[in-house]
């Protein structure tokens, strides 16, 4: 007896895919086995850890508490489509390089997301602000503090720049 | 840690919802915001043969701010509530419960219907729903009905709804008065953990100062989240000084029969039982005095 | 001062061409700010982590574990898992066992096996029994649930010193009892000190079991080629003689195990060492001829993984005088590394390296007891047991203080060792190279403000708060000599931790440098590539780092007490010299002049006073590699160097009394930390902390806060909020990360970081390691901070973690005690 399969077509990272998935396969194990985008990662499946954030019509979300069937219909981002058009980094990516807001990369990509959900809507955020953001994030290399620099640079950086 | 296999369907209106229901009953689960119910699954603590997904519903996704109560529907993302200005100016206290529920991610996609059928007693929304005495519609394939919140939350992750029914809409009653303050606190050991204990109160003075209604409960101190109306009422009429208040929060907690975890003890419960309600009653006086 | 064994002379590095090492501070690249290599890789989500490897055919394992805390296993029923949807294999432990050879164990403790699945027994709940292979992970997981196994529970002891009473039930009956190791070490006139002293205290610190938990879980790819007779395996591992301990259990010879350092590592901090595993995956892929893959879910590895840490008690006595000067320190430690054990007794062994913290103290007697019981396993955990060590000392000094009326700051300060006194030998045997523990400290004070840090108090206590100071000052001993492994068991005789490394300079000029392990977020390219650069005079942003694997490594120690930026930064500075070298010697052959006439300047050399004669970089390697006419006789063609050596004041043996030189180089910390706590909900909260840190010569700046910061945070966790807690059947019950919690940005505060610089004299740039910093002072600091909160209700706390509960407890038990009858 094999599994159902039920057809999804995600806009992901600005691209239109389409898959056969069975139900119980969750939105990031699409993303990283069969989409094969690893940047996104796993480290508790049970909705804690924010490794695993994606951006889901454009607002963080834990894709381990998704099944890759939800997400038809929908648009989502990851790590990789943080990028700007021409390939080169983010200033929000730039910055976490420029405050060392990493150390094993391994909560990056949800620390990114869940930090540019809140610079998408709040553009001048204050460090408890900032903390409350990726509160939902786990991270057991940093201790946070140049994370939080990084975020804060990156939006003194953006808000220069629309000057 | 993967599911057990499940069949899934993914309906596109409430009336395909019941059906699903109706041929499922039993071996069938809602599948709303996943917050709480895709970890269990994870776990395989629960393992439903079907999924129905009501995600897809607009119909289930929406904010009706009404004469005297906010309507609001079961898929309604946790943030759309929290960030809707006009809901927070009729029913304060829903929002301030959100504040408290988990983090942004689980907001993101975390619905309030689903909460409140998961029915977790250390969980804010079904706190908010019992203290302000919400009125959960529910839909089956037979028709529909509407249960109180005293009703609806039957024990710990148990409502009264039936295994045919699903949660639709949930009606948020707000108060008239003018002078109406709340108050959401909770204490857990973690910025967006479950709750040791929370607290939540509703008041409404007069223009003398006097108390012409309150309302307040506490969760994570008993099977459900509990409300104490009787306690409530004594404070009607009361120009609810420090002393009134404090007693009307520590005969809250004693009433309460708290259970014992790995973060929190029986009496622990208890004790932060009376503190929390004692600041939410004060907080919610304050804020009431202050309009 | 104590005699020791002599250890061998350390390498030469410490001068350069005639400059002192006070001369070589103004660096070009060393001390600057520099974005770290590896970080475009990670920001842009292409990491390369073990479950990013997708190797063709790959199957997947999940694991059958034991329901009990202890129990004979009665029977195994494989078949309707077999017949599963997917499913490959079923593997038990019979035949695992069969096949492979126990692991390890430091101690001398043979009757103490240990092997990935169990056989016959189970010796804990969470202990893995089968292994089920499919093709998907969901498959496997479905499959595992129709393995049908019996048991017949046993008795089971969950608590140390209940497992060292008389009539204990034996977690391996083979052994005779449960103390895998137990010494008592006297160094100095202890009993004469405790007889003398005009004062003394006693008490119990408890240091619960926690541990380092990455965000990534372990996991372990295996491939065996039968075409070449190869085991290639990728893994997220941080561990010494992880390819050595993995072919001989798997009974390969050392060259048919091929590891793959280039394996991006989501965290270790001690923990992964996840040789189990990759035992139980390197059969499976031998046996069934296909790639396989084990990714531990989270309730494995917190439950199964054998990645839990310390869980110790400590019995403190300190005998001191009137005027704040301690005598003797008397140390019992009563370690449970649970039902089984590779190299975590030896976490109480390391502390013997620092084991009178910071202080002046002339006599210890420390007493450490490894005890087994029916639990998760305990492996390495950040700092290797300094840590909780360090805790317990800053407890008693706090103790002391209070109880002679004393400030805590004055009592550290009149018994820090003082700077003039080092190179300071400690009782048991380590000397300490370099510090300035009053500077420090001093500096830290300074940045913290602490006079309006004590108004801070004082207002939130008379608003109605308890709020509490909390000072630590505690040694990061570093260089990861592990002699502690020699120390506690005479018949090893290992004294060799040597680490190495490779650099070529290619055709093009390019700079590549190779390093011989895998890395977890410390940086090692940045830090290799910035000390080749250093030396060598030419852009670090050039210069690329990549890694081998164990078949053309170059031997390495791994990553382990914090000894890379020593260890590897010396290799690379050795192998540096050694091309620089070269390179003078063929401009001075082809100038036809001593060497010492020359002058090398980034990557040209030339003639001293007439700096139009000169071979640039270019030139030089071009002759290397391509003009042996022009090379000088005895030097190799091509342009390349290799540098293995053995960690500075390595290779000594313990004197009788069990004196040694454990780690070569001691870095400091000072931390100071205001805490409040909700007095009706006991509820902690950390309002300032900074943190004093002298690592010696920082390599990276950002590196190395970012580390100290992360320790800090790794610290919170440990005494606030992070318990692997065991019911009294011997189930966890903090098994997910709803009840094991991290702490997240809400619960850890802004920290700030304030460097001192000594440099060690025994470095090749007066670096220190620093990768175990902030952990090893910051549980000391907030459990002082929370005594000190509170000391005005007349009550103390001494076992972490310090929840909420248990601050309540004290708190409403203080209450009681004050209330009027």
């Amino acid at each position: 007896m094999s599994e159902t399969l039920h057809a999804v077509s995600v806009e992901v990272n600005g691209k239109p895919r389409s898959a056969q998935v069975p139900a119980r396969l969750s939105l990031v194990d699409w993303l990283r086995e069969d989409l094969c985008l690893t940047g996104t990662h796993i480290g508790c499946e049970h909705g804690i850890c924010g490794a695993c954030s994606v951006m889901l019509d454009g607002e963080p979300v834990r894709s381990c508490l998704m099944y890759a069937v939800q997400a038809h219909g929908h648009r989502v981002t990851t790590v990789e489509g943080l990028a700007k058009p021409d390939g080169s980094m983010s200033v929000l990516q730039d910055s976490f390089c420029e405050t060392h807001g990493l150390q094993c990369g391994y909560c990056t990509p949800g620390m990114l997301i869940a930090s540019q959900g809140l610079l998408n809507s709040n553009p001048d955020p204050s460090e408890e602000q900032i903390r409350d953001a990726i509160g939902g994030n786990l991270c057991r290399c940093t201790g946070y503090q140049q994370i939080v620099e990084a975020v804060r640079l990156a939006a003194k950086r953006t808000s220069e720049k629309t000057r | 840690m993967k599911p057990a296999p499940f069949e899934y369907s993914r309906a596109t209106s409430t009336v395909e919802a019941c059906e699903l229901l109706r041929r499922h009953g039993d071996e069938a689960k809602i599948l709303a915001g996943g917050q709480s119910l895709v970890p269990m699954m994870a776990m395989r603590l629960v393992r439903p043969a079907w999924l129905i997904d009501i995600n897809e519903i607009p119909a289930l996704k929406f904010v009706k701010i009404e004469k005297d109560a906010v309507r609001v529907g079961a898929c309604t993302r946790q943030c759309t509530v929290e960030r809707d200005q006009a809901l927070a100016a009729r029913v304060p206290l829903l929002a301030q419960a959100l504040a408290w529920v988990g983090h942004v991610q689980t907001r993101n996609r975390g619905t309030i219907g689903g909460s409140l059928a998961h029915a977790d007693p250390c969980a804010e929304l079904p706190l908010a729903a019992q203290v302000l005495g919400a009125r959960m519609l529910l839909r089956s394939a037979k028709g529909v009905r509407t249960l109180e919140a005293e009703k609806f939350f039957a024990g710990p992750m148990l409502t009264s709804a039936r295994s045919d029914e699903c949660l639709e809409e949930i009606n948020w009653p707000s108060w008239s008065w003018r002078r109406t303050g709340s108050a959401f606190t909770e204490i857990s050991v973690r910025h967006g953990d479950f709750a040791m204990v929370a607290a939540a109160a509703q008041i409404a003075i007069d223009g003398d100062g006097r108390c012409v209604r309150a309302a307040f409960g506490l969760g994570g101190a008993g099977g459900t989240p509990l409300a104490f109306p009787k306690i409530a009422a004594r404070l009607v009429g009361t120009r609810l000084d420090d002393a009134v208040v404090n007693d009307a929060a520590h005969a809250a907690a004693a009433e309460t029969e708290p259970g014992s975890d790995l973060h929190a003890s029986a009496e622990y419960r208890r004790h932060l039982a009376g503190v929390l309600a004692g600041r939410a009653l004060r907080e919610a006086r304050e804020r009431a005095r202050n309009q | 001062m104590h005699p020791t064994t002599p250890p061998p002379a350390a390498a030469p590095l410490l001068e350069e061409e005639g400059k002192t090492l006070s001369a070589m501070t103004s660096f070009r690249y060393i001390g600057t700010k520099r974005r770290a290599k590896e970080h475009p890789r990670f920001v842009s989500g292409r990491g390369r982590f073990v479950a990013d490897i997708a190797l063709p055919g790959m199957k997947h394992v999940a694991l059958v574990a034991s329901p009990h805390a202890a129990a004979r296993i009665v029977s195994i029923k494989t078949e309707t898992a077999i017949a599963a949807p997917g499913v490959l294999y079923v593997l038990t432990g019979e035949e695992f066992c069969a096949n492979t050879d126990s692991l390890p164990i430091g101690v001398d403790a043979p009757g103490v096996t240990r092997f990935a699945l169990a056989r016959g027994v189970v010796r804990y709940a969470g202990e893995w029994v089968a292994a089920v292979v499919a093709d998907s992970r969901a498959l496997a997981e479905d499959a595992a649930e129709r393995v049908e196994v019996e048991y017949e529970p046993l008795p089971h002891v969950i608590e140390a010193e209940k497992a060292l009473a008389p009539g204990a039930p034996l977690v391996h009956p083979s052994h005779g009892s449960n103390v895998l190791y137990h010494r008592k070490f006297v160094w100095g006139p202890v009993e004469e000190a405790f007889a003398n002293a005009e004062h003394k205290i006693a008490f119990r610190a408890v240091w619960g079991r926690s541990a380092t938990v990455p965000i990534e879980t372990f996991g372990v790819a295996a491939q065996w080629d039968t075409g070449t007779g190869i085991l290639d395996i990728w893994a997220s591992i941080q561990m010494p003689k992880f390819p050595d301990q993995t072919a001989r259990a798997l009974r390969l010879p050392g060259n048919a195990v091929r590891v793959h350092y280039d394996v991006d590592v989501g965290g270790s901090y001690g923990v992964k060492r996840g040789i189990k595993h990759t035992v139980l995956v390197g059969y499976l892929a031998k046996k069934l001829g296909v790639a396989v893959r084990l990714i531990e879910d989270r309730l494995e590895n917190l439950r199964g993984g054998d990645m839990q840490g310390p869980d110790r008690i400590f019995d403190m006595q300190v005998a001191f005088d009137a005027n704040g000067a301690i005598r003797a320190m008397k140390i019992r430690a009563v370690d449970d590394v649970g039902a089984y054990a590779g190299r975590s007794p030896f976490q109480l062994g390391k502390p013997v390296t620092a084991i009178c913290g910071p202080y002046a103290i002339d006599a210890i007697e420390y007493e450490p007891t490894s005890v087994m019981t029916n639990k998760t396993p305990q492996e390495a955990v950040r700092g290797f047991g300094q840590s909780p060590t360090n805790f317990a000392i800053e407890r008693a000094i706090d103790r002391v203080a209070r109880h002679l009326g004393m400030d805590s700051i004055e009592l550290r300060k009149k018994n820090f060792i003082r700077k003039d006194q080092f190179p300071y030998t400690i009782p048991s045997g380590s000397t300490y190279d370099s510090g300035d523990y009053h500077a420090v400290l001093d500096e830290t004070l300074a940045a913290i403000d602490y006079a309006s840090l004590v108004r801070a108090r004082d207002e939130a206590r008379s608003s109605g708060k308890l709020a509490g100071i909390g000072i630590s000052s505690c040694l990061e001993p570093s260089g990861g000599n592990s002699a502690f492994e020699v120390l506690m068991n005479p018949k090893n005789e290992n004294t060799t931790w040597m680490d190495s490394c490779l650099v070529r300079v290619d055709l093009s000029g390019s700079v590549t440098g190779v390093i011989n392990n895998s890395s977890a977020g410390q940086g090692h390219e940045s830090l290799v590539s910035t000390v080749l650069g250093e030396i060598l005079e030419r852009d670090p942003a050039t210069i690329r780092v990549v890694r081998a694997d164990s078949l053309t490594a170059l031997p390495s120690n791994s990553p382990v007490g914090s000894r890379m930026a020593i260890m590897l930064g010396g290799a690379a500075a050795g192998a540096a010299k050694q091309i620089k070298e070269t390179l003078i010697a063929i401009a001075a052959h082809n100038f036809e002049c001593p060497p010492e006439d020359l002058e090398y300047r980034d990557g040209s050399v030339s003639l001293k006073g007439a700096p139009e004669k000169r071979l640039v970089w270019d030139q030089l390697v071009e002759i290397a590699h391509r003009k042996f006419h022009k090379l000088p006789a005895g030097i190799e063609p091509g342009l390349q160097a290799k540098f293995v050596w053995e960690v500075p004041t390595g290779g000594g043996l313990p004197t009788p009394e069990g004196r040694i030189q454990i780690y070569p180089c001691y870095a400091f910390e000072a931390h100071v930390v205001l805490v409040e706590i909700d007095p009706d909900t006991g509820k902690p909260a950390i309002r300032k902390y900074v943190c004093g840190h002298d690592c010696g010569v920082m390599i990276n700046p950002d590196i190395v806060h970012g580390m100290t910061y992360g320790g800090i945070a790794h610290g919170i966790g440990a005494a606030l909020y992070e318990k692997f807690a065991y019911t009294e059947d011997g189930q966890l019950a903090s098994g997910t990360f709803m009840d094991y919690l991290i702490p997240s940005a809400m619960e850890v505060p802004g920290l700030a970081i304030v460097d001192h610089c000594t440099p060690s004299p025994l470095t090749t740039f007066g670096q220190k390691g620093s990768g175990e910093a902030g952990y090893l002072g910051a549980p000391a600091a907030i459990a002082n901070a929370i005594n000190d909160a509170l000391a005005p209700l007349g009550t103390s706390i001494e076992a972490l973690p310090m929840s909420h509960l248990a601050i309540w407890k004290v708190i409403s038990g203080a209450r009681e005690k004050a209330a009027p009858t």
